[in-house]
C-alpha cells in the first residue's frame, strides 16, 4: 500500500488518531451490517419475541414474490430512465457550455443550483407542476397532447413524475462533471482534427466523446446509485410507492416492509440484496478505473 | 486559440443554452411565483405567471403552520454536525493512515475503505436498532459471556444487567450514524499523498512533533479541500431524508425537509399550494445559497472526489 517515505515513528498516536473513525465505522457500519445479514436468515413475529433460523428461506420467498420482482423491474425502469434523461441533458448542456468559454462560469452558476435542492423538495415542486388540477405542465399536456393526465391515479403518469423530479435534480450534478471532463481535454487534439477538416460533430464523436468515457462511466454509476437510494425522498414525499405499487422501488420497499409492515426477516433480506448490488457496482467501477490508469500509463 | 466560424452552430449553442437554463430554472421560477400569490390566484387554471404581493404573508404562514423555525434549527444543527464531524474524523484518520507506520495500518485502512459507497439506505433497520440502543453490542457481548451469572454469583442474588442508551430523537442520533463515511477520509488521503515528502522531512529535522506538523503544515495546506467538503457535506446533511425520518418521532426533533410534507395540501384540504411552495423555498434556501456562494470550491471538491 502507498505510504510516505518519510513518516513519524510515534507509537500510540496513530491509533488514537484513527480511533474515532474506527469506532464510528464499527458501531454504525459493521455491527449493523452483520446484524442485517443475521436477521436475513431468520423469521420473527412482528413483536420480536421469537426468532427462528431459517437459512435462505427469506431470500427464496423474496425471489418468488411477484411484488418483489415487480419492484426490481420498477427500479430498473426508473433508474434507467433517470440515467438516460439526466445524462443526455447534462452532457448536451455541458458540451454547449464548453463552446462559449467566456460565459462558462455564468452558465454553470445558472445550471448548478438544483444540485442543492433535496430530492424530496424536487418531488414536491414537480408534484405541483404536474398536479392534475393545478399544475401548469399537466394542463399543457392535457390541452396540447390531449392526454388524460393524472399522476395521482395512473401508474405510468406517476412513474413519469418521479422520473422527471429525480432527473431534474440530477442534471446539474452530471453537467458539472461533464463540463470539468470537457475542459480537461487538450485543446491541441481538437485543433489538430479541425485542421484536418473534421466538422464539429465529427470531432465530438471521434475525439471528445471517447476521451470523456471515464467521466461518462463515473457519472452513470453515480446516477444509478442516486436513483437507487437517494430518490427515496422523492418517492416518500410524493407517491409513497403508489398508485398500486407502481413506484415502489427497492429502497422504498425495504422501508415499507421493515418499518411499516414489520416483516423484519424479509426487509433484512432485501437490504442484503441491495448491499450485494452496490458492492457489485463498486467493484466494477474500481476495475474500470484501474484499467483507465493503465491506458494512460 | 482556435478561430473557426460556425455561425449556425453558434446560434444553436446559444439558443440551446438559454432554453436549457429556462427549462432547468422553470420549476423554481414557478414555485417563486406561486409563493407570491393568494389562494384564489394560485388555484386559477392556469395559474398567472405574474408575481403577486402575498410573498411575505405566505412565507410567515408557512413558517408558523409548518413550525419551520424549530425544524430549520434542527436541520442546521444536523447539517453542521455532520459536516464538522466528518471532516474532523477523516482529517485525523487520513493523517494517521498516511503519515505513520504501524502494524494495523493496512487493516484500519481496509476497514474504512470498505464502507465507501455503502449508503445508510441499505442497512436502515439494523442501524436503527443500533441507534435505539447504542450499547446493544456491549449487551450482546455481556450476554454471550454469561456475565449475568457471574455477577449474580458474586452478589448472591439474581441481577440482570441491561445496558441501554437510546439515540432516538436526539441530535447525536441524527448526526453520528451519518459521520460513518469513508469518502472524506479517502479524499484527504489522496491529497496528503500529493504533498511533497520534503515538508515532512524538514519538519522532522526541526524536531516538530507529529501534531505540530499537522497543525502548522498539513492543516493550512488542506484548507481548499476542507472548504469544498464543507459545501458538499453541508448540502448532503441538510438534504438527508430517510435517516431523520426513521430516527425522529417527536415533531420538535424533526428536520425541515421532512416537516415540509405536512404543508402539502391533501385532496380534502383547500389547495394551499402557495403556502407549500413558500415553505419549499424557505427550506431549500440555505443549501442553495451555500452552493452558489461557494461555487468555486464546491466544483473543485465534486470533481476531486472522482479521482
Amino acid at each position: 500500500m502507498i505510504r510516505k517515505r518519510s513518516y513519524f515513528k510515534t507509537r500510540s498516536l496513530p491509533y488514537l488518531l484513527i480511533l474515532p473513525q474506527i469506532l464510528i465505522t464499527l458501531t454504525f457500519f459493521y455491527w449493523p451490517a452483520v446484524q442485517g445479514v443475521i436477521t436475513s436468515f431468520q423469521i420473527s413475529d412482528p413483536f420480536g419475541f421469537r426468532t427462528k433460523f431459517v437459512w435462505f428461506d427469506n431470500f427464496i420467498a423474496l425471489f418468488n414474490d411477484p411484488l418483489y420482482l415487480k419492484s426490481i423491474l420498477t427500479t430498473l425502469m426508473f433508474s434507467g430512465s433517470v440515467a438516460i434523461v439526466s445524462i443526455s441533458f447534462g452532457l448536451f448542456l455541458a458540451s454547449m457550455a464548453n463552446r462559449v468559454l467566456k460565459l462558462t462560469t455564468l452558465t454553470r452558476t445558472l445550471l448548478i443550483w438544483p444540485y442543492a435542492i433535496a430530492p424530496a423538495i424536487s418531488g414536491i415542486l414537480w408534484l405541483f407542476l404536474l398536479h392534475p388540477s393545478y399544475g401548469v405542465v399537466a394542463i399543457g399536456l392535457e390541452n396540447w397532447f390531449g392526454l388524460d393526465w393524472n399522476p395521482l391515479l395512473k401508474s405510468s403518469n406517476a412513474m413519469l413524475m418521479i422520473v422527471m423530479a429525480s432527473a431534474w435534480k440530477n442534471i446539474s450534478y452530471n453537467f458539472v462533471f461533464f463540463l470539468a471532463g470537457l475542459q480537461a481535454i487538450p485543446k491541441s487534439l481538437i485543433e489538430a482534427a479541425a485542421i484536418d477538416g473534421a466538422s464539429p460533430f465529427r470531432r465530438f464523436w471521434t475525439i471528445t466523446f471517447p476521451l470523456l468515457s471515464p467521466t461518462f462511466f463515473f457519472v452513470t454509476v453515480m446516477t444509478i446509485i442516486f436513483s437507487f437510494f437517494e430518490s427515496f425522498g422523492v418517492i416518500h414525499a410524493v407517491t409513497q410507492g403508489g398508485p398500486g405499487g407502481s413506484t415502489n422501488i427497492l429502497v422504498y420497499k425495504v422501508y415499507q416492509d421493515g418499518f411499516i409492515g414489520l416483516n423484519l426477516g424479509s426487509s433484512a433480506a432485501q437490504s442484503v440484496v441491495l448491499m450485494f448490488m452496490i458492492i457489485l457496482i463498486t467493484v466494477l467501477q474500481f476495475k474500470y478505473v484501474e484499467r483507465k490508469v493503465q491506458y494512460t500509463g | 486559440m482556435m478561430v473557426e466560424k460556425t455561425p449556425i452552430l453558434d446560434t444553436f449553442t446559444y439558443v440551446s443554452l438559454i432554453l436549457g437554463i429556462v427549462v432547468v430554472g422553470f420549476p423554481i421560477l414557478y414555485a417563486i411565483i406561486a409563493a407570491t400569490l393568494s389562494i384564489e390566484e394560485v388555484s386559477r387554471v392556469p395559474m398567472s405567471m405574474i408575481p403577486g404581493d402575498q410573498l411575505f404573508n405566505n412565507v410567515s404562514e408557512a413558517w408558523n403552520r409548518g413550525n419551520l423555525g424549530t425544524q430549520l434549527f434542527n436541520s442546521f444543527i444536523m447539517a453542521s454536525g455532520i459536516t464538522i464531524g466528518k471532516i474532523v474524523v477523516s482529517l485525523f484518520g487520513a493523517f494517521s493512515i498516511v503519515y505513520f507506520d504501524y502494524r494495523l495500518r493496512t487493516v484500519a485502512f481496509a476497514a474504512v475503505f470498505c464502507t465507501l459507497m455503502l449508503p445508510v439506505e441499505v442497512r436502515i433497520l439494523p442501524t436503527y436498532e443500533m441507534a435505539a440502543n447504542i450499547f446493544g453490542p456491549l449487551q450482546s457481548v455481556w450476554n454471550a459471556l454469561g456475565l449475568d451469572g457471574i455477577v449474580s454469583w458474586f452478589a448472591g442474588h439474581d441481577i440482570e444487567v441491561s445496558l441501554e442508551f437510546s439515540l432516538l430523537d436526539s441530535y447525536a442520533g441524527l448526526i453520528l450514524p451519518l459521520t460513518a463515511s469513508a469518502t472524506c477520509t479517502f479524499l484527504f488521503r489522496q491529497f496528503f499523498l500529493t504533498i511533497p515528502e520534503e515538508l515532512c522531512e524538514a519538519a522532522k529535522m526541526d524536531g516538530a512533533s507529529p501534531m505540530t506538523f499537522f497543525w502548522k503544515i498539513l492543516f493550512p495546506l488542506s484548507k481548499t479541500n476542507i472548504a469544498a467538503l464543507v459545501v458538499i457535506e453541508f448540502v448532503y446533511g441538510w438534504n438527508q431524508y430517510l435517516w431523520p425520518l426513521l430516527i425522529t418521532t417527536n415533531p420538535k426533533m424533526t428536520t425541515a425537509v421532512i416537516g415540509l410534507h405536512h404543508l402539502l395540501p391533501s385532496p380534502e384540504d383547500p389547495p394551499d399550494w402557495h403556502i407549500a411552495m413558500a415553505g419549499a423555498l424557505i427550506v431549500m434556501l440555505p443549501p442553495v445559497l451555500v452552493v452558489l456562494f461557494m461555487q468555486r470550491w464546491f466544483v473543485k471538491g465534486l470533481v476531486e472526489r472522482e479521482k
